[in-house]
């Protein structure tokens, strides 16, 4: 089967500025692909190019197997995007604009069916204006989805939105993923990857750092749980690395953070350690390991502090 | 320190640091002074015609009037003063026979003085101080003030609404990130900047008819020359402006700079170009430049059409000119046309 997206030796330089330094992606049919990275790490850029709104200073990009140089037009009829922070125009109402982009398409899907699809049908006749952040993300994506696309390109979906927006354009998203449509989406938040991605590739300064699905990331940490705790006089994160059942202590936000198997087996050992040491536990957290721990682990620094 | 004077500095510091406000605080109103200065500052700059009709006293008369250097005077047929009555292109016209008739407009502007200084030259030359005079006042379409006004303030209006009304929401689009979304999609990018000009065509019909339509209400103005020119001069103005506006959002990515190249573009012309005064009144060393700015071509062209009764065929070079600068202007536009 042809891969719905290609991407070899991608490069790409605004000036002296290096935003893309070699990226090799591979997305499947039906798969929701996921761009994962802070800020500034290349992941707009490389939509844009993906999305054939720019030219890579060099590198191959095949969609739907064919370059942008073959099939412009084509190509467009196949894609639905939907931009970082697009505002359409403020004094059309959601069906005006709806039924403008399902104009520019050959074929697509009726405006209507597709604003009750992302949650819009109340809002049909109110001005763009006069909509939320989430209302306004939902109906950028359903601008994307009238033209009945194969491939959907979603730019940071959910930035700028509060947390229960952002759970409501979730599950927009799912929706529109049982439909069928590849999905590639940008995103800084590891939580949104977890929830939506089939596969995710880690981009850290316009390189891709890792790259498999959510799982397979989490279990290059070669555990499963995070320890995160800090102790009154506080302790240097080396000093639990020989606590048995310790895969790895770094610092963290929250004073040291360990990569551990089974937490309720460490934990009471990691206590006595600390208290052997002289100190106190002020505070504790455990979490399931997530994709921000391995971009720690990669990068010694938090995504989410980035983002 | 005193919170009031830490206010006053602030909006002291914000508003020497803002180019453009420093520039319409102290440049504009410079520049403007000095144009308007340059345009009025010879208390007689305009020689006013008068045509002297045939009879056994035209010469006479004539060479009594030719002594003025600010009457410029025509020997003239009656039939032919009648058709430069029409936009204001004779003042007053001095009868050739023995009975001294003086015909003009007393709505003219000029005329009061022109009577004066044309009485007196001739008395002077007569035998008969006390030379008898008899008026013919005569309606003479196109003398007044409100007819000269109307035609500039249709040119200005086209102007500057087509600027605004392309350049300005192209801008404000590529901003938003609405020409890059667009772009995304398989949308002929033709059939976007198309629908820009054409919707640009619809409002300006209803604009221009609003000011025509008022005009005449009101003014009693009377369109003396072929609507066909007119409706295609304001149509190719709106085009040609247009496409100036496309040139200056073409790569513009803030609404504070295309607005400023625009009024960069456009308040020369409103000064210079004959809105509110005829732009003759200039020195003659800034006619040429005057002569080719796409804001005179079209004001000369309305007042042709709306008060001298021109039609199509004397209007076709301001049409020709102002289309090929606006094919000029879109071409280059296009050419480095950025969408996001």
């Amino acid at each position: 089967m042809t891969p719905a997206i290609e991407v070899s030796r991608l490069v790409h330089r605004y000036g002296t500025v290096t935003a893309v330094a070699g990226i090799d992606l591979e997305v499947s049919p039906g798969e929701c692909f996921g761009l994962l990275g802070p800020n500034g790490a290349g992941k707009t850029t490389t939509m844009e190019i993906l999305e054939g709104l720019l030219t890579p200073t060099s590198g191959q990009v095949r969609i739907l197997g064919r370059t942008w140089d073959e099939g412009n037009g084509d190509l467009r009829e196949r894609l639905g995007v939907a931009l970082q922070e697009t505002t359409l125009a403020d004094r059309l109402t959601c069906l005006e604009v709806i039924r403008l982009f399902r104009s520019f398409h050959r074929r697509g899907r009726d405006p209507e069916e597709v604003l009750a699809q992302v949650g819009l049908t109340d809002k049909r006749d109110a001005w763009v204006m006069r909509l939320s952040g989430g209302q306004r993300q939902r109906l950028a994506l359903a601008t994307a989805l009238v033209g009945d696309p194969d491939i959907l390109f979603l730019d940071e979906p959910t930035t700028g939105l509060d947390p229960t927006a952002r759970r409501d354009l979730w599950q927009v998203v799912e929706d529109a993923l049982r439909r069928g449509h590849t999905c590639v989406l940008t995103t800084h938040s590891m939580e949104e990857a977890e929830r939506l991605c089939q596969r995710v590739a880690i981009l850290d300064h316009g390189r891709v750092i890792a790259q498999g699905t959510p799982a397979e990331l989490v279990a290059t940490l070669g555990a499963s749980e995070v320890v995160e705790l800090a102790t009154d006089p506080p302790l240097p994160p080396a000093v639990f690395a020989v606590v048995p059942g310790v895969h790895q202590a770094l610092p963290g936000p929250r004073g040291a953070r360990l990569t551990v198997d089974r937490s309720s087996e460490v934990l009471p050992e990691l206590i006595r350690h600390a208290e052997r040491q002289g100190a106190a536990l002020a505070s504790l957290d455990i979490h399931r390991a997530t994709l921000d721990d391995v971009f720690l682990r990669l990068t010694g620094r938090s995504l989410e502090a980035d983002g | 320190m005193n919170p009031l004077g830490q206010l006053i500095l602030a909006r002291l510091r914000e508003f020497f640091r803002e180019p453009s406000a420093l520039f319409w605080t102290y440049g504009f109103p410079t520049l403007l002074t000095l144009a308007l200065g340059m345009a009025f500052q010879n208390p007689d700059p305009k020689q006013v015609v008068v045509a002297v009709w045939p009879g056994p006293d035209q010469q006479r008369r004539i060479d009594a009037l030719q002594a003025d250097p600010g009457i410029r005077v025509e020997a003239l047929s009656e039939e032919e003063t009648r058709r430069r009555f029409l936009g204001a292109r004779v003042t007053m016209a001095v009868s050739g026979t023995r009975d001294l008739v003086l015909t003009y407009d007393p709505r003219d502007p000029e005329a009061p003085a022109t009577r004066c200084r044309v009485l007196q030259h001739l008395r002077e030359a007569s035998s008969e101080p006390l030379l008898p005079v008899q008026d013919a006042p005569i309606e003479a379409p196109g003398a007044r003030y409100i007819d000269f006004l109307v035609p500039g303030l249709i040119g200005m209006n086209i102007l500057s609404g087509s600027m605004w009304g392309i350049g300005y929401a192209l801008v404000e689009a590529r901003k938003r990130k609405l020409l890059k979304r667009l772009a995304a999609t398989p949308m002929r990018r033709g059939d976007f900047l198309v629908s820009f000009f054409l919707a640009r065509l619809l409002f300006l019909g209803t604009e221009v008819a609003v000011i025509l339509a008022f005009a005449m209400a009101v003014f009693g103005l009377e369109v003396q020359g072929s609507w066909a020119a007119l409706v295609l001069l304001a149509a190719t103005g709106a085009m040609a402006f247009g496409g100036l506006g496309l040139l200056a959002a073409s790569r513009t990515r803030s609404t504070e700079t295309v607005a400023g190249l625009m009024n960069l573009i456009m308040l020369p012309m409103f000064v210079l170009s004959g809105v509110f005064f005829s732009a003759s009144r200039f020195p003659d060393f800034l006619q040429p430049v005057i002569g080719v700015l796409p804001l005179t071509l079209l004001n000369d062209g309305l007042r042709a059409v709306i008060n001298e009764g021109a039609g199509l065929g004397s209007v076709a070079g301001p049409l020709v000119a102002l289309a090929a600068g606006g094919w000029i202007a879109s071409v280059v536009a296009l050419r480095i046309f950025r969408w996001f």
